[in-house]
């Protein structure tokens, strides 16, 4: 490379670097984040387009080479833009998902074919990365096909284990690593491919077992794998860019993985041993028959709804299930037009993955301001009349605040201190933590057996004929 | 080289760790769709393959890394641009309520010329 033109892609390099750090950063309030992500969009045109500068440049690109390229950016951009386009937003964990599959496959697979051009002298400031690239890159593109599919109900989404799964995540990981070791030491195809395939199955493996309601850490972690093995990728072909946006994505990853697992009051490495919440618990589903839970008829709810002066709703992952958003956004509208105080606690992990919620409240056209985080909304339960729970179960169990059940520790919503809980919920069935929800026998709570979508329904056109 | 490529990865670290903390839960989902889109920059690793490709396996291993990080640069960016577009701050209450009225479903009209 020669030295003027290197040192202009190096400068195009750090500016697209910055704007990928300012693009992050609009995004700490709604209404900068939009020119965020237009940041963002620049830096990585001029990235693509100095690396494209670059290879002509060194001119060893040949015609098949381009057309490669060519029909590479069609039919890879082109299924991006017509799927961004299409998905719906309760699938936007699947569509994640699978961006973290082919962009850590992609990471993987230049670091396979660099390794491949240098035959068997391979300095080991490139072999390190290469292998690490390899195993990262594989890992999370077979885990996060695993992810998609589960989000998306091809595979199920209960935790599947075999017996001794353990051991053999334990094996192939090992396999994996040392392997890689070796083909640090003596640079090999067939040592290469192995660490390939072992890494392909351990990414199968260690998703597996992992149960729906803990999606949001697992999207989270394989985001940050996908980043940090497109920095890898960034080591072994030398390219800055490469290494600065992995790494963000690596730390962004990172972040929220720890989060999603603090709101869960689970350990990042208890989650990705699995098999939380497959056991049931008959004993209690025994109380939960015995004990005295209220029910409630629409039209009783919808006057405590139209007369109180400040309700909260509560929506959780069975009112995404029940694509419920919009009628909950009916009711809001209609509450508020009365003159209702309507805001919505958002629980961190309602949902199937990192805000995921707030996104499907944002697509039914609920102002952001409405939406609470937890540690915000708390408080305020206290001074309002109505708690309408949708969907919503773990997360509002007061039982979290007691030692000695399966959620205790976790992070609640505060939902028994309000004046009246309504509860809309298809049956008295269990949360994913297969425990009885105590704020389902408090005499504040009346429950109204319904499915959120019917009943969110329901409750508008009473509001609207009782009182309208 | 080496050095300078680990000292500029573990920065890159602590700027991510620094400007992510500070993104609210509400914008979680968008924050993991951009962060998604800007790993989509391995395209520009799979066009430096690309490029010193010169036989059969070389250029398919290209096509599929090419196609791969397309899809994830340009996937990314444009769902994380619809989700955006949906954040909106409210208008008017009183257009809001009196919306409300004309529109069954709840999606106010009065809503949808905000420009944030």
């Amino acid at each position: 490379m020669s030295g003027t033109f290197n040192t202009v892609i190096q400068l195009i390099y750090l500016a697209a670097a910055s704007c990928f750090v300012l693009g992050l950063h609009l995004m700490n309030n709604p209404a900068t984040a939009r020119r965020g992500n237009q940041a963002s969009v620049v830096g990585m045109a001029a990235a693509i387009v100095a690396t494209g500068a670059l290879i002509i440049h060194e001119g060893v690109i040949d015609a098949t080479g381009w057309i490669v390229i060519a029909a590479g950016v069609l039919v890879g951009g082109g299924l991006g833009l017509y799927t961004a386009r299409t998905v719906k937003m309760t699938a936007m964990p699947q569509l994640v998902s699978i961006f973290n599959a082919v962009g850590g496959g992609a990471a993987a697979l230049v670091a396979i074919r660099d390794f491949m051009t240098l035959g068997g002298s391979v300095a080991a400031a490139t072999s390190v990365p290469t292998v690490l690239d390899v195993i990262i890159g594989s890992v999370t593109f077979s885990g996060s096909i695993i992810a998609a599919g589960k989000l998306q109900g091809v595979i199920t989404s209960a935790p599947v284990t075999i017996p001794g799964a353990r051991i053999i995540n334990l094996l192939l990981a090992t396999a994996a690593v040392g392997v890689g070791g070796y083909v640090i030491a003596s640079p090999g195809m067939v040592g290469l491919g192995f660490v390939i395939a072992a890494a392909l199955l351990f990414g199968v493996s260690m998703v597996m077992p992992i149960g729906g309601a803990d999606m949001p850490v697992v999207i989270s972690l394989l985001n940050a794998f996908t980043g940090t093995a497109v920095a890898m990728a960034g080591f072994v072909i030398d390219n800055t860019a490469l290494i600065i946006a992995g790494a963000l994505v690596g730390a962004s990853g990172g972040i929220l993985t720890k989060l999603m697992a603090d709101a869960m009051n689970r350990s990042i490495g208890n989650i990705m041993l699995g098999g939380f919440g497959s056991g049931d618990s008959p004993v209690a589903l025994e109380v939960a028959a015995s004990a005295g839970v209220t029910a409630i008829a629409a039209d009783d709810a919808a006057i405590q709804l139209a007369y109180a002066s400040k309700v909260i709703i509560v929506p959780g992952y069975g009112l995404a299930a029940a694509q419920a958003q919009h009628e909950v956004a009916a009711l809001a509208d209609l509450l508020e037009s009365r003159g209702v105080d309507v805001s919505y606690a958002i629980h961190p992990v309602a949902g199937r993955m990192p805000g995921h919620m707030n996104v499907l409240l944002a697509e039914a056209n609920v102002p952001y301001p409405l939406l609470k985080e937890m540690d915000e909304v708390n408080p305020e339960f206290a001074r309002t009349d109505v708690a309408l729970v949708i969907g919503a179960n773990d997360v509002t169990n007061p039982a979290a605040r007691r030692p000695g059940t399966a959620i205790s520790g976790m992070p609640i919503l505060d939902v028994d201190a309000a004046k009246s809980v309504i509860v809309i919920k298809r049956s008295m069935g269990h949360g994913y933590a297969g425990i009885d929800n105590e704020l389902y026998t408090n005499p504040k709570t009346s429950m109204f057996f319904a499915d959120a979508k019917k009943g969110l329904a329901e409750l508008t056109a009473s509001v609207k004929t009782l009182v309208g | 080289m080496l050095l300078t490529d680990f000292v500029i990865f573990v920065l890159s670290l602590w700027v991510g760790f620094e400007v992510i903390s500070k993104v609210p839960a509400t914008l979680h989902t968008p924050l993991m769709s951009a962060a998604n889109s800007i790993h989509g920059i391995v395209l520009a690793g799979a066009v430096v393959i690309a490029a010193t490709a010169h036989n059969a396996i070389g250029y398919a291993l290209a096509f599929v890394a090419v196609a791969f990080a397309a899809m994830n640069v340009v996937g990314g960016y444009v769902v994380t641009g619809r989700m955006l577009k949906m954040f909106k701050r409210r208008v008017a209450p009183a257009a809001a309520s009196s919306a409300v009225e004309a529109s069954p479903n709840g999606n106010a009209p009065a809503r949808a010329g905000d420009p944030s």
